[in-house]
């Protein structure tokens, strides 16, 4: 795979990892004339697994038979022009993949969601029904003074959350980072070590089983709100350490509590996250206090952000009644899939060829990495270029304030999502 | 292609044509001399009896960017009344308060509007406000860096920097972020709630940084003057929404010394303390102030009774008035050392005091305020009201009769605080078109926009003349953008996209080295991934990128 004369060998600063929330874009990247990339600033292994992956040959399949592209589209367009209802679903890309998404959807008469809609669903229930009081990155990092994380080690999502924006060596408001104070409240058996400070200090860990933490949240709310408390302890957590707790989080002068959506797994999480932001909402009485929901993997801000200023709602939303329809219940992946409700399903995936589609009855179409292997192959799959790899893009961060460019890193023949979409969509239009 | 408009009412403010019969040629998007008699038109519209203005520029409307996407997000309970279907021109979308890029280029268009200007685009966000712009059809757009609490120009402040140097800044953020003009959101005020301050008068200091939104508010008019920028700086000032602030704004308009400056949404800045109810109009002492000093414009930000959502970059005064949002909710944010927001949902109601009241000072101000080149009809949409109820705004202006009529079902109370009724002007159609064309080109600095002349770009109006001006201007028989029409009997015929405004500055690029140090050690993202380039908004095929002309820049003074 020879490189174009646009892409030689050297090296690319200031590149972004399009697929982590974070989008750390402090990333030195190398390259050589064959367009194999190396990671050359980072210790982050996921990092090094995206942009390091062995460049594999890939073409178009229809019933896993190779195929030319027009061919796919015509098939993916044959499927589309027959059904009652499509799905577009993963939505793993950029902005400019989803702009393309929603075009598409709107045509079609479709219906969107995400991948991760099941850990984002639980924020934005939130922000829907009393919103939040939360903040970004760089102000976590210059001015945080008492970082409690909720029910999670945050690293195994966002590898480099402490060496980023807690234990950043300078801070503009922030003496001594060094003194900032990390607390683990919920979980068990997680990695706290990540937020041993560099000194040595270690945190303070107050563990629960996971299905506990709605309750120690509620107890910590009442004694932050003064309600009258007489438990001793909740689910193993002592009355005395959260009274502690709420002291410290009301002396402090910025605290911040993160969790995230995906390890608050268990039923109706987003009433767990409204208590977390009811703590955060008494904190700020008195107080400055903000919560950190972290999210952002696999495209899933840029995805809600883009469907909600061209639809008005994030997905889980349906184009199937002429106008944007939303519906966070009914119109999740996995319930459409297996109630029959739709009769096609497009898998959108650009980052992470393991994420595969849901095994189902229904037709699938796959259009995403070039690596991704199928045990069943689907009825047609197009491999597209991975936008902050071989396309260039944009890419909303974790915290959905900052959008950042994602740089096309060599040369590629394979189409961009919205090259595919586009093609489908005129297709459809033209039958 | 050769159009000519032919018989046409003409107002056009800019060349004071005060309702003329001309006609008018347009070819290849822009308005041209009167061809030759051999020359071919290609296309002949019949406008005899109609009223012919430039298309409509809204200098200050909320279409683009974080708090504006998070009040879509925020309120699928508000667009579930207001779908919008699909069409043959134009793609499905939704909303009233907050409604979808696509609903909102369409909506504009079909009132005659072919221009917008988001007056919040927040520097570090500013990707995510050209994004949604872009994706925002026909009409043309810009937006106002938000500037004066990001802690890189408190530091050069509070480390009493050069006036060169602040200018420096000023410009490096309006290429950065292809931004039209500057705007500070209560000065220093984002700021200082991040350090607990819970309100910020005009010379009161930032704890931290021991700096006055008095002195943010001299070195940054004083930088956009110097500059050469055409719109003065644009103010939000201190204070939004507290009864008694009418004192911050009259101080705040004789603190830039002079300097051009615009006070925006001043309905929300001119509030007193008197009365039972210790609220009162502060209108007629604002308007006095604004006839006075020829160096103020301001625009109204009038509210109009009903559901709507507020956004602001003011989470000082947001986080304040959230527990009023209706329904209750509100999201709130301290956002990377470079600003804040926040939105609240609210529902003004003709029998509350306090919104009748509102009511009733906005539309003072407009109708005491004598020039209006210096005074411009906004609703701060959505903050006021969506920017659909303009029609309804230019009646009330236009017909004495009509408003009094409106005035008369408002709470009691608050008709007994006002002066409206004694007010007698009614607006013409010149001084419309004055203030949503020639004066809003002239303020945001479109030289080829808001006026009729030869060489102008061709967006163009076409009305009925009607009596009920609501349903006039609610409704354009035309509407050209670049001499394409674009909408005919009010309704989108043709999607086209609209360009976007800036402008570009010379500026010492040796302010990269400190900033460059500065993004390293504190942000969380590199210096050049925060700027914006021009291909990224141009890419998707989503118009272009048009550079005003700074003119009259001023030597730098030492």
């Amino acid at each position: 795979m020879t490189q174009s004369t646009n892409f030689p060998a050297g090296s690319i600063e200031a590149v972004a990892f399009p697929c982590e929330g974070l989008l750390s874009d402090d990333l030195l990247i190398s390259r050589d004339a064959d367009g194999n990339l190396s990671l050359q600033n980072s210790s982050c292994s996921k990092a090094a697994a995206f942009f390091e992956r062995p460049r594999v040959a890939s073409s178009p399949k229809i019933a896993g038979q190779p195929a030319d592209l027009s061919s796919a589209i015509a098939k993916i367009t044959e499927l589309f022009g027959k059904s009652r209802h499509p799905l577009i679903s993963g939505l793993a890309t950029d902005v400019y993949g989803m702009r393309a998404v929603m075009n598409l959807a709107e045509t079609a008469g479709a219906t969107i969601d995400h991948m991760n809609s099941k850990s984002s669903m639980k924020n934005l229930l939130v922000m829907q029904n009393s919103g939040w009081y939360v903040t970004t990155l760089s102000e976590v990092k210059n001015r945080v003074d008492l970082l409690v994380v909720i029910g999670t080690d945050v690293v195994s999502y966002f590898p480099r959350f402490f060496e980023r924006v807690i234990w950043n060596k300078e801070a503009m408001f922030t003496e001594n980072t060094d003194a900032r104070e990390v607390v683990y409240l919920g979980g068990r058996d997680i990695n706290t070590e990540p937020g041993t400070s560099p000194s040595g200090r270690k945190p303070d860990v107050l563990p629960c089983d996971p299905d506990r933490i709605p309750e120690v949240l509620a107890a910590l709310r009442a004694i932050i709100s003064g309600k009258p408390f007489t438990a001793t302890e909740v689910a193993g957590v002592a009355t005395a350490d959260l009274e502690k707790l709420a002291e410290r989080l009301k002396a402090a002068k910025y605290s911040v509590i993160a969790w995230t959506g995906s390890a608050l797994d268990f039923p109706h999480a987003e009433l767990s996250i409204q208590t977390i932001t009811g703590i955060v909402e008494h904190l700020n009485k008195t107080t400055r206090s903000a919560g950190l929901p972290l999210s952002g993997n696999d495209g899933d801000v840029t995805a809600y952000n883009v469907s909600t200023w061209i639809s008005g709602y994030p997905f889980r939303s349906s184009y199937r009644r002429g106008y944007p329809d939303y519906d966070p219940y009914h119109y999740e992946t996995s319930s459409l899939l297996k109630e029959g409700e739709v009769d096609v399903l497009i898998w959108i995936n650009s980052f992470n060829p393991e994420r595969l589609p849901p095994a189902s009855k229904t037709p699938t179409v796959v259009i995403g990495h070039p690596a991704m292997q199928f045990e069943q192959p689907p009825e047609v799959f197009i491999p597209i270029a991975v936008p902050g790899l071989e396309a260039s893009g944009a890419q909303f961060r974790s915290d959905s304030s900052v959008t950042l460019p994602l740089k096309k890193l060599r040369a590629t023949e394979l189409p961009t999502l919205g090259d595919v979409l586009s093609a489908i969509e005129a297709a459809l239009k033209a039958a | 292609m050769l159009i000519k408009l032919t018989g046409g009412r003409i107002y056009d403010p800019a060349h004071n044509i005060d309702g003329r019969v001309m006609d008018i040629y347009v070819r290849d998007g822009r308005i041209v001399e009167r061809p030759g008699d051999a020359e071919t038109i290609d296309q002949e519209y019949d406008l005899r009896g109609k009223v012919v203005m430039a298309g409509a520029i809204d200098m200050h409307t909320h279409i683009g960017g974080g708090k504006v996407n998070i009040a879509r997000l925020m309120l699928p309970e508000d667009h579930r009344a207001s779908p919008a279907v699909h069409t043959d021109a134009c793609r499905a979308g939704c909303g009233h308060a907050a409604p979808s890029t696509l609903t909102t280029g369409y909506r504009y268009a079909e009132m005659g509007y072919t221009a917008g200007f988001e007056p919040a685009l927040s520097p570090v966000n500013a990707r995510q406000s050209h994004l949604e712009m872009c994706d925002t059809p026909i009409i043309d757009k810009g937006g106002y860096a938000m500037i004066g609490s990001d802690d890189y120009f408190l530091r050069m402040l509070a480390a009493k920097q050069d006036q060169n140097a602040i200018n420096d800044y000023v410009a490096w953020i309006l290429h950065a972020s292809q931004a039209i003009g500057i705007k500070v959101v209560n000065p220093g005020g984002i700021n200082a709630f991040k350090f607990n301050q819970r309100a910020l008068n005009l010379d009161e200091e930032n704890i931290h940084y021991k700096v006055t939104p008095r002195e943010v508010l001299q070195s940054l008019t004083r930088a956009v003057y110097e500059l050469g920028i055409a719109h003065p700086l644009h103010v939000h000032g201190n204070n939004l929404g507290v009864p008694g602030n009418v004192e911050t704004t009259l101080k705040t308009m004789g603190a830039v010394e002079g300097y051009p400056v615009h006070l925006t949404h001043i309905q929300f800045h001119s509030y007193g303390t008197e009365g039972d109810r210790k609220f009162s109009s502060g209108a007629a002492a604002v308007a006095e102030a604004l006839n006075k000093h020829k160096n103020v414009s301001a625009d109204v930000g009038q509210i109009l009774f009903g559901q709507t959502v507020t956004a602001s970059g003011d989470n000082m005064r947001q986080y304040a008035n959230s527990g009023h949002g209706s329904p209750r909710k509100s999201v709130l944010m301290d956002i990377e050392c470079d600003s804040g927001c926040g939105v609240v949902p609210f529902k003004y109601k003709d029998q509350n005091f306090v919104n009748a009241l509102q009511w009733a000072i906005g539309l003072e101000i407009f109708l005491l305020t004598e020039d209006p080149w210096r005074i411009f009809l906004t609703t701060d949409h959505p903050n006021g009201a969506p920017f659909t109820s303009y029609p309804h705004l230019i009646r009330l202006l236009m017909d004495k009769g009509f408003r009094n009529d409106m005035f008369a079902k408002l709470n009691l109370d608050a008709q007994s605080m006002s002066t409206l009724t004694s007010i007698d002007r009614e607006y013409s159609l010149y001084e419309i078109a004055i203030m949503t064309r020639a004066g809003a080109a002239k303020l945001v600095g479109l030289h080829d926009r808001g006026h009729l002349g030869i060489g102008a770009g061709a967006d163009i109006t076409v009305y009925t003349d009607n009596a009920d001006r609501e349903a006039m201007f609610a409704k354009p028989d035309y509407v050209f953008k670049d001499g394409q029409l674009v909408v005919r009997n009010g309704e989108v015929v043709k999607v086209t996209w609209g360009s976007t405004h800036t402008v570009k500055p010379e500026f010492d690029r040796g302010i990269e080295k400190d900033l460059k140090k500065y993004f390293d050690t504190y942000h969380t993202m590199n210096m050049e991934n925060f700027k914006v380039s021009a291909a990224e908004l141009e890419d998707d095929g989503r118009g272009h990128v048009i550079v005003q002309e700074c003119k009259g820049r001023r030597e730098k003074t030492a």
